[in-house]
């Protein structure tokens, strides 16, 4: 233990399971949880929609609100919460000298002026002017700022002063992996005290689940637990939307506040296999190694997607290793992209800090753990590139 | 022998790479004498009709193998090209770099094109729904990968051999800038002893500069334009949508030195300040960028009458230059008056993400040329901003520090301060 280790003071949840730690904790530990699903909307795709959430609550401003679409909206809501939960939110000193990096994909685009657009498209030739006379009359001049993949940390900013500093990290699971990763490199080095990080993702969009569509990604059909949809039509990928976001500390820095620490944040490791070579099992096996496991049953949080040869690729890998009691929960959330590590980071954390672990999320082919969890793995294998793993650990 | 750590123990941080693309052209020669003869990169668009838009001009990229086809396409072209000529300058394998990858780069979007051609591949149904039926069906990539904000960085990490997981990372006009930090700081953490950095924009599509124009931040001087950009006069009505790419190799001192690399530049120290007042407009008494100046010097080690020379953030936007000069002002005093302070971007427009590695690979060679490129179109300056811009005409000038500044959308501040020696 050392004073710049890395500790978990603050956690904020959404999904299509509610709103903060507390609540995904009574719905988790429920042997045999049922997934909130909305398959009429997108069909054949299945999404977990979002839940009610009464912006209000972490936005006060409507102006505020009117400027956003619902990705900002839910990812400033989402930090709100991970902010109010580490007694940082309107600490005007902390926030002001608080780092932040989000990792995020791109805002919401106007479906109906790009569905216009490609409906004139089917008889004119000239679609380049088309596209000028359509885009230039018809989209709102402020929706540029809504669909900006730096202003949703922009809006935190705004909404809740965090202004230390602000990156925004892209590249779907694996920015996530990388945001957390770098914060905590920055506070271990001494570059950062607190951090905030996480990252959101709204999927009921078209152009959002067009983002994996276009390689054929996405699940079709009955939903299925994570790791079943091998075989299935499509591609394996059930989406949700949702999001989540840490405040990381310096261990003195929290101890110096009197802040309930969760837990401690141990290894991040990031790798990039190159897949079309094969070398994805052997990245998540190399990365595992590098971890250094500890002795004895480990409980693993997997961000697992579903998607076909990733899924399968980390499936392979856990399976052979024995000790490990693996728990995928996007098969209950859905795949929340840019946000699967820092919510799985924060799932792994709640466990620690309650010492206690998760029932099956899969009854078939996940198995019991019945253990007080002193650490817990968190993985996230990106569906298409990028992986990263962490070990969270008792305070 | 140079001291290899700085005044707070860290690693020093050297340049031994240095690569750019601008519309003045390919590579650092070209760049470099169209920069300091004033001449200007910004011209007629030709990319796409202009018809229905306010602004027809820009700084695009016109001249590479992939100008039109796409933004993906051309932001990997632009960061690929400007790498392998840091790569290669600093003496390193190009194909097993060894360290890690930053790169700063538009967030991505699927392209029109492929929108339009996805959409009238057949006539069932409508709108999004026919897109999505259509693209599961597809068998190739190629699309795909456009839409997928890591695939850029993926495939440069590929062709250079790059080690680990790349960071691809948006500050929106100050995404170069924090591309250079993140490599800085990885180095300052002792996690390698080399770094790429990469600021590549290939994304000036008509849908681009449709949004940028009706948040009203473009020029819209059509007539001359090679005289749109302004930075610092009173006429000035807005940014040149641009394009380029710049790349630094970033090494430890001590790596550099060892391995007999020519030292290009010191990287000094970073500085950044998030404003939390408006989505497009700066805190009104700028002390967000003040806040980032501030602590730039100070993570360098250096006071404010150690810096000779500031690169501008000088978008030619009414805004900016007030702020920027606001906040230069407040920080150098009555100094400013006699700084030299010119923008890169009268000539070339604002690349955007690639913005501050451009003008941070421009800074290094101002001081490695002792030569200060001009504020180009500096004919009405505004009263109200008393600079040395240098106007109009490059300057000999003994230069050892540059001050680097980078503001962008979403509060971004973010300021980089070069030195040409160790200390």
């Amino acid at each position: 233990m050392s004073s710049h280790d890395v500790v978990i003071t603050g956690i904020g949840l959404v999904s299509s399971l509610g709103e903060g730690p507390e609540a995904h904790w009574q719905k988790l530990t429920q042997p045999g949880l049922e997934p909130v699903l909305e398959a009429e909307l997108f069909a054949p795709y299945t999404i977990h929609p979002l839940p009610e959430i009464d912006w209000n609550l972490q936005i006060a401003k409507r102006g505020d609100q009117r400027q956003m679409e619902t990705w900002q909206r839910l990812g400033t809501y989402v930090a709100g919460l991970a902010l109010d939960d580490a007694g940082i939110k309107g600490n005007d000193a902390l926030c002001a000298t608080m780092d932040m990096v989000v990792a995020a994909g791109g805002g919401e685009r106007d479906e109906a002026v790009d569905a216009a657009i490609l409906a004139a498209s089917e008889s004119r030739n000239d679609r380049d002017v088309l596209l000028n006379e359509k885009l230039t009359t018809e989209l709102r001049p402020t929706l540029f700022l809504a669909q900006l993949s730096n202003l949703l940390a922009g809006n935190i900013s705004i909404v809740h002063k965090v202004t230390g500093s602000s990156r925004t990290f892209m590249g779907e699971e694996g920015a996530g992996v990388s945001a957390v990763e770098t914060a905590a490199a920055r506070i271990r080095s001494g570059q950062s005290t607190h951090v905030l990080v996480g990252g959101a993702f709204q999927t009921a969009h078209y152009d959002m689940l067009l983002g994996y569509e276009l390689a054929g990604y996405l699940h079709r059909g009955a939903w299925k637990p994570v790791w079943q949809r091998q075989g299935s039509e499509g591609g394996g990928v059930v989406t949700g939307s949702g999001g989540a976001f840490l405040v990381l500390e310096q261990r003195e820095h929290a101890k110096s506040r009197g802040r309930k620490i969760y837990a401690e944040l141990g290894p991040v490791l990031s790798g990039r296999a190159r897949r079309r070579h094969g070398e994805l099992n052997a990245e998540i096996a190399a990365l595992l190694k590098q971890a250094a496991l500890p002795d004895g049953e480990l409980l693993t949080i997997s961000a697992a997607s579903g998607a076909h040869a990733a899924t399968a690729a980390e499936k392979a890998v856990l399976d052979a290793n024995p000790s490990l009691a693996v728990r995928a929960f996007s098969t209950l959330t859905g795949h929340m992209k840019e946000a699967q590590f820092p919510f799985a980071v924060a799932l792994a954390a709640m466990a620690v800090d309650r010492g206690a672990g998760y029932p099956v999320f899969d009854a078939t082919l996940e198995r019991p753990f019945e253990g007080a969890p002193n650490s817990v793995l968190a993985t996230a294998i990106g569906y298409h590139q990028f992986e990263g793993l962490g070990l969270v650990k008792a305070a | 022998m140079a001291n290899l750590r700085d005044h707070m123990g860290r690693p020093i941080v050297a340049v031994t790479g240095i690569g750019v693309v601008t519309s003045l052209g390919v590579g650092k020669k070209d760049n470099w004498a169209a920069l300091t003869s004033g001449k200007s990169g910004i011209h007629p668009i030709t990319r796409f009709p202009v018809d229905h838009l306010n602004t027809r001009i820009s700084g695009m990229v016109d001249f590479l193998p992939s100008s039109s086809k796409g933004a993906s396409h051309l932001t990997y072209e632009l960061a690929e090209t400007a790498a392998q000529e840091a790569v290669s300058e600093a003496g390193l394998d190009s194909d097993d770099f060894g360290g890690p990858l930053f790169l700063a780069s538009p967030p991505v979007e699927l392209d029109w094109a492929d929108r339009f051609s996805l959409y009238n591949s057949d006539k069932q149904d409508a709108g999004a729904e026919r897109l999505l039926r259509v693209a599961r069906g597809l068998k190739e990539l190629d699309i795909f990968d456009t839409t997928q904000f890591g695939s850029i960085a993926d495939r440069l990490a590929d062709r250079f051999g790059t080690r680990g997981l790349p960071i691809t990372l948006s500050t929106a006009c100050a995404s170069g800038a924090t591309a250079i930090q993140l490599g800085v700081e990885a180095i300052q953490r002792g996690e390698c002893d080399k770094a790429l950095s990469i600021g590549a924009d290939g994304s000036a599509t008509a849908e681009a500069l449709i949004r940028f124009s009706l948040l009203s931040a473009l020029s819209t001087h059509n007539d001359i334009p090679g005289k749109a950009s302004k930075p610092f006069s009173k006429d000035r009505d807005g940014f040149v949508l641009a394009e380029g790419s710049g790349a630094l190799v970033l090494e430890s001192l001590e790596a550099a030195l060892a391995r007999g690399a020519t030292i290009l530049g010191i990287m000094r120290g970073c500085g950044e300040k998030a404003d939390d007042f408006h989505r497009t407009r700066s805190k009104p008494d700028g002390s967000p960028a003040i806040a980032a100046v501030r602590a730039a010097l100070a993570d360098a080690g250096l006071g404010e009458d150690e810096i000779d020379y500031v690169n501008a953030h000088g978008t030619s936007t009414p805004e900016n230059d007030k702020m920027e000069h606001l906040s230069l002002s407040t920080v150098f005093g009555e100094r400013i008056g006699s700084m030299p302070i010119s923008s890169n971007k009268s000539m070339i427009g604002h690349t955007l993400s690639a913005a501050g590695a451009v003008e941070a690979a421009f800074s290094l060679m101002t001081m490695r040329e002792s030569v200060i490129p001009p504020t180009i179109n500096y004919d009405n300056p505004d009263p109200a901003i008393v600079l040395d811009v240098v106007p109009n005409k490059k300057r000999n000038a003994e230069v050892g520090t540059v001050l680097s500044n980078s503001f962008g959308f979403g509060g971004q501040n973010t300021c980089l301060v070069m030195a040409r020696e160790p200390v």
